[in-house]
């Protein structure tokens, strides 16, 4: 009894959670396309999550291009297939691996930091003030936020990718003598329309999902310096959880078409 | 209304001691509740054109959120707000971000925006109220104004972080009067400041009345703070305005109650 009624509460608070995030996103759209626009801010926003995450993506991206090239090698050296090598890494950096690991990446270091941004916000009454002074918090602070990240994730992928794909290059290189023009090459030859547009679009619902969890972690922050650290941690998760839900509707979709 | 009081000659309800000015506040019924703590219970108060009015209680007595219900942060679950004429819970968004501009809101913490320079943090509440200002695209002898006015012209290009905490008290106070209110809400002016500091924000206080003509009504718990700024206070005692009447009076009352608030 005393579990059931422990599951049953747990199942509640979930639902509760997913009702909330949903009018909260409800809100996003309601708003977004109402002046008065807060470019100048969406602007600085871009530029923070854009720039400030470059470094990340660029080692990241270049550490997978390169252990997946390694870890593939003797496998397909010993079906005499190395040749594939660029289609199959090119292939999976740029349908599933790339944008994966970048919105991961992502959510770890932007989800995370609008939580606790805002949160603490929240807690020492800057959107009080804020909503005070005659500004829409929601406008200045979770819209410019959103757009942000929905922007900036689709270019850090392809940024991702690029150079994943260097890295790949770099090993196949040094290790099999192929050109880096050769590898380029073939990566782009055996990469088709159908490869890049799925996941560049769901980019973008990586990037929203990204933004929308962190804003709603941090804007409704509960009091207190706890709250702000809790924000920021299940900013992360929840964003990590979402992008694997994303990624698993983005990729049934796609498959429909690939069928067709 | 009734108070249960030991000396009702000394005290008056809030409607009694309308001085026969203009109210630029008013109060009635105010019940507000978080679940089963039920805050505010029946709350009335009138704040007169030019008074510095004190509500003081305890901590969790509900001050605050009495003060977030004048500026439509908080709603109330019924009764009346209302403010330089307008009652709160009925207007749109726009004319209450409107009428928010002749309100000067001091929040406890300060709440400077962490991201922005002082001037910035100034700047912030001029740009959806430049008509009302007449600031076409200069805000620079503003700011500035602002800032002398609490003596701190030279931190204008400082951030928050690199401020004291009286010198944030300060610039929120800058902050709040940039946008030339008619009425100050102060929520705790004094709170986290050490006693020389708060003395310095009290006469900094007393002196934009001055100047300004502005309508005061304090937050606190700090009995000397209620002392050198009151003209008339309120006491807030579960949820209702328990008592009403000048420092003096309400000093030499023998209610417990109201006693515990000024015993040392």
């Amino acid at each position: 009894m005393g579990k059931t009624a422990t599951l049953f509460k747990g199942a509640k608070k979930f639902f509760i959670e997913i009702g909330d995030l949903s009018y909260f996103g409800a809100r996003f759209f309601k708003e977004v396309f109402k002046p008065p626009f807060e470019f100048k801010e969406l602007m600085r926003q871009c530029y923070q999550m854009g720039n400030r995450s470059l470094m990340l993506v660029t080692v990241t991206g270049f550490i997978i291009g390169l252990v997946l090239t390694l870890q593939s090698r003797p496998t397909l050296i010993q079906f005499g297939a190395v040749s594939w090598m660029p289609n199959m890494v090119g292939i999976s950096i740029v349908r599933e691996i790339g944008p994966v690991i970048t919105a991961l990446i992502c959510a770890g270091r932007i989800a995370s930091g609008i939580g606790a941004e805002l949160g603490s916000m929240r807690v020492t009454e800057q959107i009080d003030a804020m909503e005070v002074s005659g500004t829409n918090p929601f406008k200045y602070l979770v819209i410019t936020r959103i757009m942000a990240t929905t922007l900036m994730l689709p270019i850090l992928v392809i940024y991702g990718d690029l150079v994943a794909l260097y890295g790949s290059a770099l090993v196949e290189n040094l290790k099999g003598d192929v050109s880096f023009q050769l590898y380029f090459n073939t990566v782009f030859d055996a990469l088709s329309f159908s490869d890049l547009v799925p996941a560049t679009i769901k980019s973008f619902f990586f990037g929203f999902a990204i933004g929308l969890v962190g804003c709603y972690k941090g804007y409704y922050s509960k009091k207190g310096t706890a709250g702000v650290g809790v924000a920021a941690n299940t900013a992360v998760v929840m964003a990590s959880l979402l992008l694997f839900v994303v990624d698993f509707i983005a990729v049934f979709i796609s498959d429909i078409f690939y069928e067709l | 209304m009734s108070f249960n009081m030991t000396e009702p000659d000394q005290i008056t309800t809030s409607n009694e001691s309308a001085q026969g000015g203009k109210a630029v506040i008013e109060i009635k019924d105010l019940y507000k509740s978080f679940g089963d703590n039920h805050v505010l219970n029946g709350f009335n108060m009138t704040l007169m054109e030019g008074e510095n009015l004190v509500v003081m209680g305890k901590s969790g007595s509900g001050k605050s959120v009495m003060i977030k219900c004048l500026v439509g942060l908080v709603k109330p679950d019924s009764g009346t707000v209302k403010v330089l004429g307008e009652e709160i819970n009925k207007l749109d968004q726009q004319t209450l971000d409107e009428l928010r501009s002749d309100i000067g809101f001091l929040f406890q913490g300060s709440a400077l925006y962490d991201s922005m320079t002082v001037r910035e943090n100034l700047e912030f509440p001029m740009r959806r109220h430049k008509e009302k200002l007449g600031v076409v695209s200069d805000t620079e002898p503003l700011v500035r104004e602002a800032l002398e006015n609490v003596g701190l012209a030279h931190t204008m290009d400082l951030m928050p972080v690199e401020l004291s905490g009286g010198m944030k008290r300060r610039i929120a106070l800058a902050r709040t009067l940039i946008l030339k209110p008619k009425v100050i809400l102060y929520d705790e002016p004094t709170s986290g400041l050490d006693p020389i500091t708060s003395k310095e924000i009290i006469e900094l206080m007393r002196s934009i009345q001055k100047k300004y003509g502005t309508s005061s009504l304090i937050i606190t718990h700090d009995v000397d703070c209620a002392r050198v700024i009151s003209e008339r206070m309120i006491l807030l005692v579960d949820g209702i305005n328990y008592a009403e009447g000048t420092y003096s009076q309400l000093s030499q009352s023998t209610d417990p109650k109201v006693d515990a608030f000024f015993k040392k």
